[in-house]
């Protein structure tokens, strides 16, 4: 037991109103502390505090309840027994009485009535009591916003936790809710009252209980309200939406039918009115009440409903083209109008209500409409699109929207619609059933010249209705519609004469610019009747072959007529996607027969180069309808893929290696992609990589022309995303099998020529065998390393000693990048846990990382244009003499550079130590210029110039290794291909690399070498995020300044001139950074000044320009004395060639003018 | 300045849409991108109404055709529109659209400036006011002119 001195001071502070508040809530904070761990319990506490709950001072008392009530709510959690509930319950309720001390009391009756039963909660009749008490001492409205909030939130507690005790209260407690509610105004209470009415009325669903017979008042208060006029202001702290507000209204209109009389009315004069907002609100309402209310309840008001909605679909529709274009092509045309939806919604759960109840007497009431049947015959009038005027087309879409949600309702309406207009539409059109033959189109029949287009269109709306009824019988098979009825004998008869029609138009429609309506609703028809499910299959199987033929010869032969073939591709994919959501395997086996087939031979049969993208797309599209589907369109593309390579790698056909190139492209950005999302990646994947290998094993003679280097780098692409998707097994499974052609092939070829073995050997001669690679061996190297880069980090390796070695060497020799990937990707996923305990066959980490990093560092540095050839190389067994060899030539301390920086950017992404090692190599390559500089020009004046002349580059791909190293690259070492990737790397990489850099930039005396180094520095900076770079912000500025100065004066550099640019420019908008701003801001600006007119990037100058923008809002003080210089600078950039870079400048020039007078006079 | 408005009830149009350039090629082949109409016409287009919270689009007093730039003889032609035949304000408009050319546009332009023709009762005196560049100096120096079209060109009323 705490003693009473320990906590009374904290009460004592609490309840003394003239201390701050944070030493109140401290205080609190301290007591509720105390009562958690149980050194101090409430009935003590209540017990000491007496004097401060029962005085007569207002503001003590009303502290000290506060102080009581505040610790209850933070112990909502803590179990507490029933006696003290009940004692602390019955002292809250009294205090309610108690207007002066309101708060604290509200606020301890909401702690206990929200306490769950597991803790122990407040008894019913105790809850009884404390409603009792709200309705005769509240004054609800009289309080203000916040207590108000509470006593909603009291008394929706109470609702939502005890029913019970509530419903005993009856009439009392409706009578006093509508008092209290009466008149609110606040959107946050109002969202409160809202809910309460809500429940309240879900409270008394009695017919002669106190709701039935308070409705009346209560949808007073209520429906003043609506419509919800909220102008808020979107960013303010309240947090609420109109949206919110009006859903809340909403629910609160539809809790309980006998609102009904109240509330249909009104919602149907807000319907009328000319507001969008009120229309849009009485919409929604309005389907809402209809799901609440009941049919009975809504019969009587059906025919008054209906015509409003009617007025509101006809006033609102737009026009059908553009709807039945935003569907078909999935155009994203936001126009689709608000009220004709939410219109149609309501007339369809209006319907759907109505129809089991009263006797069809709706669909009545819209069949035998005579405005509709004027309608109807006015807009199939016209025969072609072009004719109708914009009035009728709204009509035409109304009523076709209004035909095909009526007859989608239940079969019982399908009838009655279709056998109401079918017949007719038929006769327009000039179709007469045919029900027996088996009609196709082969052009026996002939069709009037132009078919109605109106008739057209209903046509397919209907068709549209029957297929969703049809289609949701066989999902539920409630009530379902059977092949006697009307419409489905109705759709029998005519379907396949309706076919052939829709057929026949594709067929004529030859020209490029043929009617797009007519071609939209055939091929919509088309589909439609292709995608009733297999029971209601009006078609018959020859001529849903024949619809199947005519869509694919349209996607194989027709592709000039961009619009119809984009069309028909979607309406095949769709049909393949309804195959599968139903499970016809025998409507599939035609789908597969014709479709499939058909267009899976596009790629066997003769290459059109034109149009092989196009072909391409649609066998990928019409692929993605169902994974049966794809995995055929899979087969065709390997075996494309296969025969081409063999045409372009033995007959080194150029014409194959372009078409590969497609074909690879397509398979990794559109087949691959879509099977890991569906399944079955694994197979197709590892078929495909192992094939690669096979082939490569296979074919003897291999010759790429020039293209090569574009295929092989598609062939990667499609090896990386193959084997990065895999599980391990199977990658396992193709590293070995890589591993096994490349050590056959490759790895004897160079044994032979004993570059591994420590044979002494002609050093030209290893060179060359080395360079003199064949084709065949670069490619399996290559794609060798695009598999190790995709790799798992747990999938083991083959040889790692082998492999590390091998590929350093390659990246040594000729500079390969994929293999320096791989080499970053191999020290990235390294598991250095497991390997300290296998066989020493393979190696470990340490011993492996060390042996790269002695044999690359050597290169690089003894290798430099001064080095002597007596290394020492023993720790790896790689022959000194192949250093030396290599080492000859100038070019490899590039290539040992582009290695180190993919090692390095493995290791710095896994967060090792080692990777200091790397750049303080990186460095001393940048700064080695300093020193030979001098020296060489002495000594090799006369013998070796190429040593020279490889120094720049060597030192300027030095610099560049640090791009590499902290870039992401698409390519390895990312998510996707499982790199280890340690948080924040990229911080911790610029905060320990920074000190050096600076310092070295400062010490450095050359220009060359500077330059080098602000080049480093430039990348490293422009590669850290910026959150980082704020607020290192000082320390920074001054050395990135002159870093832009000096990589501005070189072309080559204008890419990351201007990646430095957006850091200054990060850093100048960023909050955090105007202190450093500020103190270089005579600086920042004159290196602005320069940039203005920097000639060879128009983004750079109109950044700067937009930099010098945002300085101008920098004090007075600080920027006046730059204002002449940057108003001339700005006058020339007004001359810009670049228009954007003139707005800019006039946007500027206004700007600085203004800091002054707005005079332009300096 | 005169007291009530010189045109009560002025008819306002809608304001375009701003008309997204076709965006060119980054790379395109020439390097140069000429001024052309639009580009004065963005310029222009929102100066503000002396008289009315408007600008000079929505009142029609400019269109984009009714501008010409010359880019090799380095020329630019405006010709605008009074609402009403005596509009004494011509001269403040005129005035702000040069006012708004001089601070946008390099000095080697020659910029002239119109009232349309049969826009304005006294069509040859604004005019000639208009391209007086002693008579423009002269009105710059006048602090109340010089607030008026200030106001004018960097309003936010709009």
């Amino acid at each position: 037991m705490a003693n009473l001195s320990s906590w009374n001071p904290h009460v004592e502070t609490f309840v003394d109103s003239s201390r701050p508040s944070n030493q109140q809530d401290a205080s609190l904070d301290v007591i509720t502390a105390l009562v958690k761990n149980d050194t101090l319990m409430i009935e003590e506490l209540v017990r000491e505090m007496e004097m401060y709950l029962t005085t007569s001072d207002n503001v003590l008392r009303a502290r000290g309840i506060l102080l009581l009530a505040e610790l209850l709510t933070r112990l909502i959690s803590k179990p507490l027994d029933n006696a003290t509930i009940h004692s602390l319950i019955g002292f809250f309720t009294s205090r309610l009485a108690d207007w002066q001390a309101l708060r604290g009391a509200l606020i301890g009756c909401l702690a206990l009535v929200r306490r769950k039963s597991n803790v122990g909660m407040v008894l019913g009749s105790d809850a009884r009591m404390l409603a009792k008490s709200y309705l005769q001492n509240l004054q609800v409205q009289s309080l203000a916003q916040h207590d108000r909030k509470l006593c909603f939130e009291l008394l929706a507690c109470l609702l939502d936790h005890y029913p019970d005790a509530m419903v005993t209260l009856g009439d009392d407690l409706v009578y006093g809710t509508c008092e209290a509610i009466d008149e609110e105004k606040d959107p946050r209470c109002l969202t409160l009252t809202f809910h309460l009415v809500e429940v309240l009325a879900r409270l008394f669903p009695d017919p002669s209980g106190p709701i039935a017979s308070y409705a009346g008042d209560l949808f007073d208060i209520l429906g003043r309200y609506f419509p919800i006029y909220f102008t808020h202001p979107k960013n303010d702290e309240l947090d609420i939406k109109r949206d919110d507000l009006s859903m809340a209204l909403m629910h609160a209109f539809s809790s309980t039918p006998f609102f009904e009389p109240f509330a249909i009315p009104l919602l149907l004069e807000k319907l009328s009115s000319s507001l969008l907002l009120a229309k849009l609100d009485s919409l929604k309402y309005l389907s809402n009440c209809v799901l609440h209310f009941g049919a009975d309840r809504m019969a009587k008001h059906a025919e008054v409903i209906w015509s409003s909605l009617k007025d509101a679909i006809f006033t609102s529709s737009q026009d059908p083209l553009s709807s039945l274009a935003s569907e078909l092509l999935e155009d994203v045309r936001s126009q689709e109008n608000e009220v004709a939806k939410e219109a149609l919604i309501c007339l369809q759960r209006l319907m759907f209500q109505l129809d089991n109840s009263s006797g069809n007497m709706f669909i009545s009431l819209i069949i035998e409409n005579e405005d509709l049947e004027t309608i109807f015959r006015s807009v199939i009038s016209d025969k072609s699109y072009k004719d109708i005027s914009a009035e009728n087309k709204q009509k035409l879409h109304a009523i076709g929207s209004i035909l095909s949600v009526s007859a989608k309702v239940s079969s019982a309406c399908c009838n009655r619609v279709l056998q109401k207009n079918f017949p007719r539409l038929m006769d327009v059109l000039g179709i007469s059933s045919r029900p027996s033959m088996d009609c196709s189109s082969n052009g026996n029949d002939v069709l009037p010249k132009r078919l109605n287009i109106g008739a057209l269109y209903l046509c397919v709306e209907l068709l549209t209705a029957c297929r969703d009824l049809a289609v949701s019988s066989e999902e539920v098979s409630l009530q379902s519609p059977s092949r006697k009825d009307t419409w489905f004998v109705l759709l029998q008869n005519f379907s396949a004469p309706l076919a052939g029609a829709f057929g026949s138009i594709l067929a004529t429609t030859k020209s490029l610019d043929a009617e797009q309506a007519d071609v939209y609703c055939a091929v919509k028809g088309l589909q439609l009747l292709a995608m009733f499910p297999g029971s209601f299959m009006p078609l018959s199987k020859t001529i849903y072959e024949n619809v199947l033929m005519i869509f694919v010869s349209i996607v194989t032969g027709r592709f000039e007529e961009k619009f119809l073939w984009k069309l028909t591709l979607k309406a095949l994919k769709k049909i393949g996607t309804s195959i599968g959501k139903f499970h016809e395997s025998e409507k599939g086996t035609s789908y597969v027969n014709i479709v499939i087939e058909n267009i899976v031979s596009l790629l066997s049969r003769d290459y059109c180069d034109v149009f092989l993208t196009l072909k391409l797309e649609a066998i990928c599209d019409i692929g993605t309808a169902g994974l049966h589907f794809m995995l055929k369109v899979v087969r065709g593309l390997e075996e494309a893929i296969s025969a081409n390579f063999v045409e372009a790698s033995v007959e080194g056909n150029l014409k194959s290696t372009e078409i590969l190139v497609l074909l690879l492209e397509s398979y990794s950005s559109r087949v691959l992609p879509w099977f890991e999302k569906h399944g079955d990646f694994e197979g197709v994947a590892m078929r495909f990589a192992l094939k690669i290998f096979d082939q490569l094993d296979n074919s003897l003679t291999f010759n790429i022309g020039n293209n090569g280097q574009v295929l092989l780098d598609a062939t990667m692409k499609a090896m990386r995303l193959a084997v990065g998707g895999c599980m391990q097994e199977n990658q396992g499974l193709i590293v070995q099998r890589a591993y096994n052609i490349l050590s056959l092939r490759t790895f004897s070829s160079l044994k032979e020529s004993k570059l591994l073995s420590s044979v002494k050997l002609e050093g030209s001669e290893l060179t060359h065998e080395l360079i003199s690679l064949s084709c065949r061996d670069e490619w399996l190297i290559s794609l060798f390393a695009a598999v190790l880069t995709a790799l798992r980090p747990q999938t083991p390796l083959p040889e790692v000693r082998v492999i590390v070695k091998f590929f350093m060497i390659f990246v040594l020799v000729k500079g390969h990048v994929p293999a320096a990937q791989a080499l970053g990707s191999i020290i990235n996923k390294w598991n250095i846990k497991a390997n300290t305990t296998e066989v020493s066959s393979s190696c470990s980490f340490e011993e492996a990382l060390d042996a790269i990093l002695e044999m690359g560092p050597r290169n690089v540095l003894d290798n430099g244009p001064l080095r002597k050839c007596d290394g020492v190389y023993a720790s790896m067994d790689i022959p000194c003499n192949l250093c030396a060899i290599v080492g000859s030539n100038s070019l490899v301390q590039t290539h040992a550079i582009v290695g180190l920086a993919w090692i390095g950017k493995g290791l710095v992404m896994r967060g090792h130590e080692k990777v200091k090692e790397i750049t303080k190599l990186l460095l001393k390559c940048l700064l080695l210029s300093r020193k030979t500089d001098t020296v060489s020009l002495q000594k090799d004046t006369l013998e070796d110039n190429d040593g020279q002349d490889t120094h720049p580059l060597f030192a300027r791909s030095a610099a560049d290794a640090f791009h590499v190293l902290l870039s992401d690259s698409e390519v390895c070492l990312n998510k996707k291909f499982h790199a280890t990737i340690r948080p924040l790397y990229k911080q911790h990489f610029f905060s320990s690399m920074m000190p050096i850099m600076l310092s070295l930039i400062k010490e450095s005396d050359s220009a060359f070498t500077r330059a080098m180094l602000y080049r480093a520095f430039g990348h490293i900076i422009s590669e850290t995020p910026l959150s980082v770079l704020v607020t290192a912000a000082k320390k920074i500025i001054p050395s990135l300044l002159n870093g832009i100065a000096m990589l501005s004066l070189d072309v080559v550099n204008k890419d990351l001139t201007y990646s430095l640019l957006l850091v200054l420019s990060g850093i100048l908008m960023d909050e955090n950074g105007k202190e450093a701003i500020l103190e270089n801001a005579n600086t920042i600006i004159a290196h602005l000044i320069g940039l203005v007119s920097y000639p060879h990037m128009m983004l750079v100058r109109e950044t700067a320009i937009q930099c010098l923008v945002a300085m101008s809002g920098l004090p007075h003080v600080t920027i006046y004395p730059m204002r002449p210089q940057v108003l001339q600078a700005l006058s020339k950039a007004l001359d810009d060639p670049k228009r954007p870079v003139r707005q800019e400048a006039a946007r500027c020039r206004q700007a600085w003018a203004s800091t002054a007078s707005r005079s332009l006079h300096f | 300045m005169t007291l009530g408005l010189v045109n009560a009830n002025p008819c306002v149009q809608a304001k375009k849409e701003r008309i997204a350039r076709t965006e060119d090629p980054p790379h395109s082949v020439s390097d140069e991108d000429a001024v052309d109409p639009l580009d004065i016409y963005d310029f222009v287009r929102d100066i503000r109404d002396p008289e009315h919270p408007y600008s000079l689009e929505q009142l029609s007093v400019l269109s984009e055709e009714s501008i010409t730039v010359d880019e090799k003889l380095r020329r630019i032609l405006i010709t605008f529109t009074p609402t009403i035949q005596h509009c004494s304000m011509a001269t403040v408009i005129g005035l702000c659209l040069r006012v708004k050319l001089m601070r946008c546009f390099p000095p080697h332009f020659k910029v002239d400036i119109y009232v349309s023709p049969g826009s304005h009762a006294n069509e040859e005196s604004v005019n000639k006011q208009l391209n007086d560049k002693e008579r423009v100096a002269a009105a710059l120096e006048n602090p109340n002119l010089r607030q008026l079209v200030d106001e004018c060109l960097y309003s936010n009323e709009l």
